[in-house]
């Protein structure tokens, strides 16, 4: 891979004179070092709540492991011995613009593994491609189950459980939390994401809740529309007494300020899979009531949580960037814990430092301890992980003066999630064996 | 024909042009194969829209062709499994061209900023639809196989550049003939005067007619060969306004002086854009629209005023 690198710099050097382009060579690695592309919204609507939060968590977490800062199990200094070199990059401008950057990382800048995504667009776009450059790549944040359930895939794995533990999870929560729910709609975003977890959430009711009915006018709107003055109207028309929303990025905040203003939280109870960015963000606006998720043992429902990874990370992550941890700091922090467990693996078992094969094998099916919870590699042949999912209700702590979180309950991922060799679809139809909660 | 063509000057330079491109690309790395890839992709649309540039006509909706051309090659994947590159180019020309023949009907008779915006609001009638319709893909879009040649699946990237040089080859050469012929000679004169052109026993409306085929169909074969050089189509990458507003970027960039200036045009955005974005990922595109006011200010001419800098200079030196 090294050789690689500096082959490609020489090359670049000769023919920058051609292309009418100056060209800075990539500094060559030192052989005691690995370089890593971090990948999230840094521009856009996606930046605040989710892209930048998330990088700064990786950030973070990598610093603290090259130098040897991090808490156990995670203590010792480096990623298999590797000082772990991390350069950050811009998730937008679509899923082909994705598929051009992902080239330019690995056959330009040769990074060794590609980190993060938050867009289940962009997620199935670049698994093709990390096959086709046969680059290790970890996904962080995105969450359709087609990632693995449409393909096998052997150099891309997933750290964040996908959309059917949170749609499952939030059924549950509704049976158990919220009594007075007799119908229900939803607000989603029209790509993969909004619609899987549409589709999920409205089976897991009809089999966890019987009797009640959903509307026969779900909405769709597009993605980063920001404007939803139309759908606010048909929701608050109809009779539906829970609105479910996967709503994320910047929408979510557009939605709920837009709402807000109408009554409509008066009027509807809302439950939110992955909007929890907005609690922090809009203090105060945000309403209180509302069912809140992070999808997974992230953000706001672990603030206060005790465990020696979890305050550490909230402490560093707030002295570093004077804010609490958001669920992408998290998602993205889970990530790179889970490459330093498969790296620490793969140089106990391999002695020297590992290569992309080793590090797949060690990564595959592994168990690792996350901040907040332990996750394991348990689908997609021991490629997409699984771990529990929370959700609880906002309300404001007036002594603390900030946003929180009352009757937060966790599922465990077997409640959640289909057994491994089973579809998500499957399972669901066939009212989700094994789930015991 | 073809010594006419060659007695052109412009033709054998072009061929020339493209020929030491085809050599030094063997030597190229894989990112800027790839890179040059997507700027010839690129330079074929913004060929099509010189052209209507010319006549006095800037179409600000020219995506609907690009991403038409990009999604027959991935549709014709999902649906008959077909990979080959005549097969996917075909499609991609068909489409793009057989649409463009029906939509200007309409076009033919609007000019200036009615014609733009015209051409806009079908673009966006595709968008809307791309991204409404799940079978289609949503805003998800599609992955694209790689490209088979003939039957053969080569296992580097250079068959598939070499394959869009010598597209590109084709059809520089020939714009550069319609334009040397009697329908190419009206070009200008159509900008110049409509009603002298009529005069003259010329259908002003056939000859826009023509061009806007042929510019369709130059960018339905762009977004194939985007298609094929990328792996993946998606509606907010290749249909959305912004690209319609990337092409004609780069035409402005690159400059109406000649048939090989979108191509220049087009590499140099490419690797404008991508450097933009490794220095400065929370800022890219700040670099990128400074260049192009850099330009407007100090070469109204494009880019291809450089080279007539380059040819006068030797003209003094002479």
């Amino acid at each position: 891979m090294r050789k690689k690198t500096l082959k490609n710099g020489l090359k670049m050097l000769a023919l920058s004179v051609f292309t009418g382009v100056s060209v800075l060579a990539s500094p060559s690695l030192a052989a005691d070092s690995i370089k890593v592309a971090v990948v999230s919204f840094l521009t856009g609507p996606a930046a605040g709540p989710f892209g930048v939060p998330g990088r700064n968590g990786a950030e973070l977490v990598i610093d603290a492991i090259n130098e040897g800062a991090m808490p156990a199990p995670y203590g010792s200094a480096g990623f298999g011995g590797l000082k772990l070199e991390a350069i950050f990059a811009d998730e937008s401008g679509g899923n082909a613009k994705q598929v051009a950057e992902y080239r330019n990382l690995v056959e330009k800048q040769g990074v060794d593994a590609v980190l993060g995504y938050i867009s289940s667009g962009s997620c199935l776009s670049i698994a093709p491609v990390a096959e086709e450059l046969k680059t290790l790549t970890v996904m962080s944040v995105c969450g359709t189950p087609r990632l693995f359930e449409d393909s096998d895939w052997k150099y891309t794995f997933r750290t964040q459980a996908h959309a059917v533990g949170d749609s499952v999870a939030a059924a549950l929560y509704i049976r158990d939390q919220l009594d007075d729910v007799k119908s229900y709609n939803g607000i989603n975003q029209n790509y993969a994401w909004g619609q899987d977890s549409w589709k999920f959430f409205d089976i897991a009711m009809q089999k966890l809740i019987p009797g009640t009915t959903a509307s026969d006018n779900p909405q769709f709107p597009q993605i980063f529309s920001g404007q939803y003055g139309t759908e606010i109207s048909t929701l608050l028309l109809e009779d539906s007494d829970l609105i479910h929303s996967s709503f994320w990025d910047g929408d979510i905040e557009a939605f709920v300020l837009q709402a807000s203003v109408r009554g409509f939280f008066q009027k509807k109870r809302f439950i939110s899979v992955a909007g929890a960015s907005a609690v922090d963000n809009l203090g105060k606006r945000f309403p209180e009531g509302t069912v809140i998720g992070t999808r997974g043992e992230f953000g706001i429902l672990v603030r206060d949580r005790e465990g020696e990874l979890n305050e550490w990370f909230i402490n560093a992550y707030r002295e570093r960037y004077g804010v609490y941890p958001l669920e992408s700091s998290y998602q993205y922090a889970q990530s790179v814990l889970a490459l330093k467990a498969a790296m620490d693996k793969a140089s106990a078992d391999n002695g020297a430092a590992p290569d992309t094969d080793q590090i797949i094998s060690a990564m595959t099916g592994l168990d690792f301890t996350s901040l907040a919870g332990d996750v394991s590699f348990a689908l997609g042949k021991g490629h997409q992980a699984i771990h529990a999912v929370g959700y609880g209700i906002t309300a404001w702590d007036d002594e603390k003066d900030k946003p929180t979180v009352t009757n937060v309950k966790i599922y465990p991922a077997h409640c959640i999630l289909p057994p491994a060799g089973q579809l998500s679809e499957d399972w669901l139809a066939a009212g989700m064996p094994g789930s015991d909660c | 024909m073809i010594r006419s063509a060659l007695s052109d000057a412009t033709i054998r330079w072009t061929i020339a042009g493209f020929l030491v491109l085809a050599l030094v690309g063997t030597l190229f790395p894989n990112w800027i194969l790839n890179n040059t890839m997507f700027g010839l992709a690129y330079g074929l649309a913004v060929l099509g829209l010189l052209l209507l540039w010319r006549t006095g006509l800037v179409s600000f909706g020219h995506a609907l062709y690009f991403g038409m051309g990009a999604y027959a090659v991935a549709l014709l994947e999902r649906y008959t499994g077909a990979t080959d590159i005549v097969m996917r180019l075909g499609a991609a020309m068909t489409v793009a061209g057989g649409t463009g023949f029906v939509l200007g009907f309409v076009l033919r008779h609007y000019r200036g900023i009615f014609f733009a915006m015209l051409s806009m609001a079908f673009s966006m009638v595709l968008y809307g639809v791309l991204v409404k319709t799940e079978a289609l893909g949503s805003t998800d879009g599609f992955s694209v196989s790689q490209t088979t040649i003939l039957g053969w699946q080569p296992q580097s990237k250079y068959p598939l550049f070499l394959a869009i040089v010598g597209l590109c080859v084709i059809a520089t050469t020939g714009v550069q003939l319609y334009l040397h012929s009697a329908l190419g000679h009206l070009t200008t004169s159509v900008r110049d005067n409509e009603i002298r052109v009529e005069y003259l026993g010329y259908s002003v409306a056939t000859a826009i007619h023509v061009k806007y085929v042929i510019s369709a169909a130059l960018a339905g074969v762009a977004g194939g060969v985007m298609a094929m050089a990328l792996g993946q189509v998606d509606p907010d990458s290749m249909v959305n306004w912004t690209v319609s507003g990337e092409l004609v970027f780069i035409t402005i960039m690159a400059g109406p002086g000649s048939v090989v200036a979108p191509f220049i045009g087009a590499i140099t955005f490419e690797f404008l854009r991508t450097f933009a974005f490794e220095l400065a990922p929370h800022a890219w595109q700040l670099i990128v629209g400074g260049t192009l006011l850099g330009i407007i200010f100090f070469m109204p001419e494009g880019l291809w005023s450089l080279t007539r800098l380059i040819s006068r200079k030797r003209e003094k030196v002479r």
